[in-house]
């Protein structure tokens, strides 16, 4: 089955979000109303906060993406909506949304799969992509490295054995008092950092495909403890240098080992400048793609939901009205 | 008016369509915590059954709660996007005034009580008038040890109505003047929603969607801590 342009919903952590995409690729309008402000004083983001506010947030943001691609109800063909990983209660909202939406518009609903529609952000802005791919996909929920094959075929090499990526910047940047999110921060205050100035551990750089930041962070407390006066654009930088090197240390490993046609960050943590330069560097050194989607489409973002959805539906048609949210869901692996 | 009401706050989830004849069609569950999983294909379900077009529905009806946070915001949710897309516009009802409405016929003075979990309840006093109940005590989440001490202290015949009554029946049981509604009375029904807001329907009291806000009568716990931490 096919529809041409779909409504997708996003509602898994703190960003309520909605957008219409066409065929998969043509963005026609993309809304994100995000929560970051209100999650701020608690140094991340709080379940209960967060579902309340969607449910406040998730029919004008709806109302807006449809304004905004310019077309009438009716003209929705399919609603696809986030159903896992995430915040149960998160992600319910959307989920109740999109179900009852489609009964109105008697038209198929899609569960998704969050990490999936990740992976397919960067088909919205490069649809050409040549597959294999080897995706890094880095957020403050996951730290996974992936061989996308074909399309909604996927390996996952690797994952975080403890902290994703995300997660250490936000507590390497709660105990220095930064503020929260940690990865803006860290990213501003590197700018004016030396990179080498402290020589933190990179765990596992060099061993299998899974990765793990809990004792990088733990290095960052332990130098920050015993020398209160050191420079903290230095701290950030050379913790952020940690970070990426290991990541994109790996990827290109993977890339070279599946003989991939590009290397494509996907993720919140994707924003990061350190890890763009680095990827852009050793995808140019080692002569393939590099693909680095733009800021707002690799944080939470529902033109990737719709852009996925387009691709599941075709493969699996529509999704039972009686299914729920399952918050610890996985990538559906080929 | 044809309305579509759904219940949800509380174990159960329930969907109904009806109008000046009563319901026409309803159904109801309890499967745990599975509201999301049952609620639309109920609504589909119920309109079948009614033998309706949901573009036939001519106005929400919705019980904002207070309740069980989570099953309480997939039905506001599901409700809210109904009426939104429908363009119709919506009535909210609190669970207690459901409770008090479905037991109107005592004399007695009602008290509503829905489980809030944690060992406390959600509760609201009414007392019957002609041709319903009035709300007396605004909606309150305590202690049911503190709703035992104020029924004892009122020193009147009460009707206590509710999940909540039941949870904490010990309490109540022994109070002389003190009478507990029966189980299947227990929970809001969405029938029961319909008949209440089709009242409602012919005075003409519909909000829009943008006035339906969860009645959640408590903070989430991050924020009264926060609170707490710096005042
Ligand atoms: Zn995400």
């Amino acid at each position: 089955m096919t529809a041409d342009r779909i409504l997708g919903i996003e509602t898994s952590c703190d960003e309520t979000a909605a957008a219409v995409v066409r065929r998969g690729t043509d963005v026609m309008s993309s809304v994100v109303s995000s929560q970051i402000e209100i999650h701020q004083r608690y140094g991340g983001v709080v379940p209960e906060v967060a579902s309340r506010a969607h449910v406040e947030s998730i029919m004008p943001v709806i109302a807006q993406s449809i304004v905004e691609a310019g077309i009438d109800d009716h003209e929705i063909d399919a609603i696809a909506s986030t159903h896992g990983p995430g915040l149960v209660g998160a992600l319910l909202v959307g989920v109740s949304a999109a179900k009852a939406i489609s009964l109105v518009w008697d038209v198929p609903f899609i569960a998704m799969n969050h990490l999936e529609s990740h992976l397919y952000a960067a088909f919205l802005e490069e649809p050409d992509l040549e597959m294999p791919l080897v995706v890094l996909l880095v957020s403050g929920g996951h730290t996974m490295l992936i061989v996308m094959e074909d399309h909604l075929r996927y390996r996952v090499l690797g994952s975080t054995l403890d902290d994703a990526a995300g997660e250490a910047f936000d507590k390497v940047a709660r105990f220095m008092d930064l503020g929260y999110p940690g990865g803006p921060v860290i990213d501003r205050l590197a700018i004016d950092g030396d990179p080498t100035a402290i020589r933190f551990p990179r765990a596992m750089a060099n061993d299998g495909w899974d990765f793990s930041f809990s004792g990088l962070k733990t290095a960052v407390v332990n130098h920050v403890r015993k020398h209160p006066d050191a420079d903290v654009n230095d701290v950030a930088a050379s913790f952020q240098e940690a970070v990426a090197d290991v990541l994109v240390g790996k990827a290109r490993r993977a890339a070279r080992e599946v003989g991939a046609n590009g290397v494509c960050l996907a993720g919140g943590v994707a924003a990061n400048s350190r890890l763009r330069e680095k990827t852009l560097d050793v995808c140019v050194e080692d002569g393939y793609r590099a693909f680095l989607p733009s800021r707002a489409m690799c944080t939470d973002n529902a033109a990737m939901v719709a852009a996925a959805a387009w691709w599941r539906l075709r493969a699996d048609g529509p999704s039972p009205l009686d299914i729920g949210a399952n918050p610890s869901l996985r990538l559906p692996i080929s | 008016m044809l309305i579509l009401g759904i219940e949800s706050a509380t174990s159960r989830v329930g969907c109904a369509i009806g109008g000046h004849e009563g319901t026409i069609a309803s159904a109801h569950s309890s499967r745990g915590r599975r509201h999301a999983e049952s609620l639309a294909p109920q609504v589909e379900f119920v309109a079948e059954q009614a033998g309706v077009q949901l573009a036939d529905i001519g106005a929400i009806a919705i019980d904002i709660g207070p309740g069980l946070f989570t099953g309480l915001r997939v039905g506001v949710t599901t409700a809210l996007a109904l009426a939104t897309t429908l363009r119709i516009p919506m009535i909210g009802v609190t669970s207690l005034d459901l409770l008090a409405f479905l037991v109107g016929h005592t004399d007695r003075m009602i008290t509503a009580a829905v489980d809030a979990r944690r060992g406390e309840v959600f509760h609201a006093t009414y007392q019957p008038v002609p041709g319903g109940v009035q709300r007396i005590t605004e909606p309150a989440v305590g202690k049911p040890e503190e709703l035992r001490s104020a029924i004892v202290a009122e020193a009147a015949d009460v009707l206590i109505v509710g999940d909540g009554a039941l949870a904490h029946r010990h309490l109540f049981e022994d109070v002389s003047g003190v009478e507990i509604a029966d189980e299947v009375l227990a929970f809001p029904s969405a029938s029961a929603l319909v008949s209440l807001a089709h009242a409602r329907a012919m005075r003409e009291e519909f909000v829009r969607p943008d006035e339906i806000e969860p009645l959640y009568l408590r903070r989430p716990d991050a924020v009264a801590k926060w609170d707490t931490a710096s005042s």
